[in-house]
């Protein structure tokens, strides 16, 4: 094998050559446990790296965004800073509010973290490296996902404090809010694909990545999944300026760095899975497979940090139209017209010229009549303010 | 090679029973809708075991996703009606004790007695395919009426919620 294969399937190696030496004195059923935890174990440690990698990128673009420039006392740059963060977070004093419902307090943080931790089940880090290819792949993504609006009202509820309920309540909203657009143009890729399998959708991507093909569907999965975790402009729910800190205000220690955690946890698991879906997983010339899917990972992190800080936040009550009464007829329609194009039976290259054509073609029909209903609706409240003062005037 | 299904399936069952006897039992109303997500997430784990991998799915985006959260929300926004409710037994308890037993008597009776129309064939490698052609193919109207009912519901959730 030359050196850039081996260097590919390093981890398939390495793990088939354990495998074949486990077997040698242990039964095939042990060999198969044993492998299956190294796996999960790999995952975790994976994932919790990436974290503290992820913590410290973030301060360090936010720096740089505002002309400024970042941790750089804790190590070289400031690459412990996350472990500083980390240290901090253990030793500070575990805070528990006397009324607060101490069961459903201590179990939000975990049940916020067990399901971002579960999505990397089936992300595709590279070529034959997927922890469990699934065959309902993107349904188990969603199903996840819609599991931390749970933790999220727990941790609100629990705490006995009237803003971290509001912070919670918010987020709940905002959360079954995104859910469907989200839903409805990941099932976009799964017409494309016809497969809810990640890696299915990865080999369909092999001339073309989705994105060129339905560049409007991924901004809506990109809007929403920003929604999804809390992040970039959708952030009030935990906007400091506003309610504290939502629904973790009362949370001190180890439990407030788990749900910190749990929202990077979720940005690579969500940057991972547009890698995915729209960029052509880890597919790239000469250099190994994980190493694209990695990189194409972390540009897209880059975009989320990148809108987060340059964009202001929404008010809730536009963040919520907007989910509602935006991206859901236009991710409704954009299903409907890929199916229609697809059903159309072309070759590869005409049905993907007219997905690219159809796609933009929906997306700026839909944002010159989101506009027209804005100024529409503007122009009405104007009017009416305008009759209330001129009748008050009357009335003088 | 030990029989692992009969072991996972025990498992699963003490979490789905125990979480729902937790339900009903408990005087938390919140703790009681935790309970019932742990219900839930068990019965999703029977699917996995029954290879009904899509039902799992479904079974968690739905109910612990949207049915668990609009509960959740409903005692949460209803939060002055909370108050502890006291023991959850009164003093008929005996009486329902003996009719409970022997209602579950009467079913597994009937559920033993039953002739089970099992099909010994393996779940096709496909299922999702053929689920969904099912769904668009001879079961179509089935599915669109349930799509309409849906509809209805909303409709009259909205209508029934508008401030006039």
């Amino acid at each position: 094998m030359g050196i850039l294969e081996t260097l590919d399937q390093l981890l398939n190696i390495l793990g088939n050559a354990l495998a074949r030496w486990l077997a040698t004195f242990l039964p095939a059923w042990a060999v198969t446990a044993i492998m299956d935890f190294l796996v999960i174990v790999l995952v975790v440690a994976v994932a919790l790296v990436i974290v503290l990698f992820l913590i410290w990128m973030e301060r360090k673009a936010v720096a740089r965004f505002q002309d400024r420039l970042g941790p750089n006392r804790a190590g070289p740059y400031g690459i412990l800073q996350s472990i500083a963060d980390a240290v901090k977070m253990l030793t500070k004093e575990d805070v528990i509010p006397a009324k607060a419902d101490k069961g459903a307090f201590n179990w939000a943080p975990a049940i916020m973290v067990a399901p971002a931790l579960l999505v990397y089940a089936v992300i595709p880090f590279g070529r034959g490296m997927v922890p469990q290819d699934l065959n309902i792949a993107i349904l188990y993504v969603l199903a996840m996902a819609s599991m931390t609006t749970i933790a999220v009202l727990t941790a609100g509820w629990s705490s006995n404090n009237k803003y971290a309920l509001l912070g919670g309540l918010r987020i709940g909203a905002q959360l079954l809010a995104y859910e469907i657009p989200m839903a409805l143009s990941m099932l976009a890729v799964v017409l494309l694909a016809g497969s809810m399998s990640t890696v299915r959708i990865v080999e369909a991507q092999a001339r073309l990545p989705f994105i060129l093909m339905l560049p409007g569907v991924f901004l809506v999965h990109f809007i929403c999944a920003a929604a999804e975790s809390n992040r970039g402009p959708f952030d009030l729910p935990e906007a400091e300026s506003e309610l504290v800190a939502g629904f973790f205000t009362e949370y001190s220690g180890m439990k407030f760095g788990l749900f910190f955690v749990a929202e990077y946890i979720n940005l690579f698991a969500i940057s991972a899975i547009i890698t995915t879906l729209w960029l052509g997983g880890w597919q790239g010339p000469l250099l190994p497979s994980w190493f694209w899917f990695f990189a194409k990972s972390f540009a897209v992190i880059f975009v989320f940090m990148w809108v987060r800080f340059t964009l202001p936040r929404f008010r809730i009550d536009h963040l919520l139209s907007f989910a509602w009464k935006f991206l859901l007829p236009l991710a409704l329609t954009n299903l409907f017209v890929v199916g229609l194009v697809v059903k159309l039976g072309l070759g590869f290259w005409p049905q993907a010229a007219a997905l690219l054509v159809t796609n933009v073609a929906v997306t700026v029909g839909a944002l010159y009549l989101g506009g027209w209903a804005l100024r529409r609706a503007q122009q009405r409240a104007v009017e009416e303010r305008m009759a209330q003062w001129r009748a008050w005037q009357q009335s003088r | 090679m030990f029989p692992i299904v009969p072991i996972v399936f025990a498992v699963l069952s003490v979490i789905v029973l125990g979480a729902a006897v937790m339900v009903v039992t408990n005087r938390n109303l919140f703790h009681s809708a935790l309970y019932l997500i742990l219900t839930f997430l068990g019965m999703a784990g029977l699917y996995v075991l029954l290879e009904a991998e899509f039902l799992a799915g479904v079974q968690v985006l739905i109910y612990v996703g949207a049915i668990a959260v609009l509960i959740l929300f409903a005692i949460m926004l209803s939060g002055r009606y909370l108050q502890d409710p006291g023991r959850q037994l009164n003093q008929q308890w005996p009486l329902a004790a003996i009719f409970a037993v022997l209602f579950f008597g009467v079913l597994a009776f009937v559920l033993l007695q039953v002739r089970w129309a099992t099909v010994q064939a393996e779940v096709p490698g496909n299922y999702l395919t053929r689920l969904g052609q099912d769904l668009m193919g001879p079961y179509v109207l089935p599915f669109e009426v349930a799509s309409v009912l849906l509809l209805v519901a909303m409709v009259g959730a909205i209508l029934i919620a508008r401030e006039r």
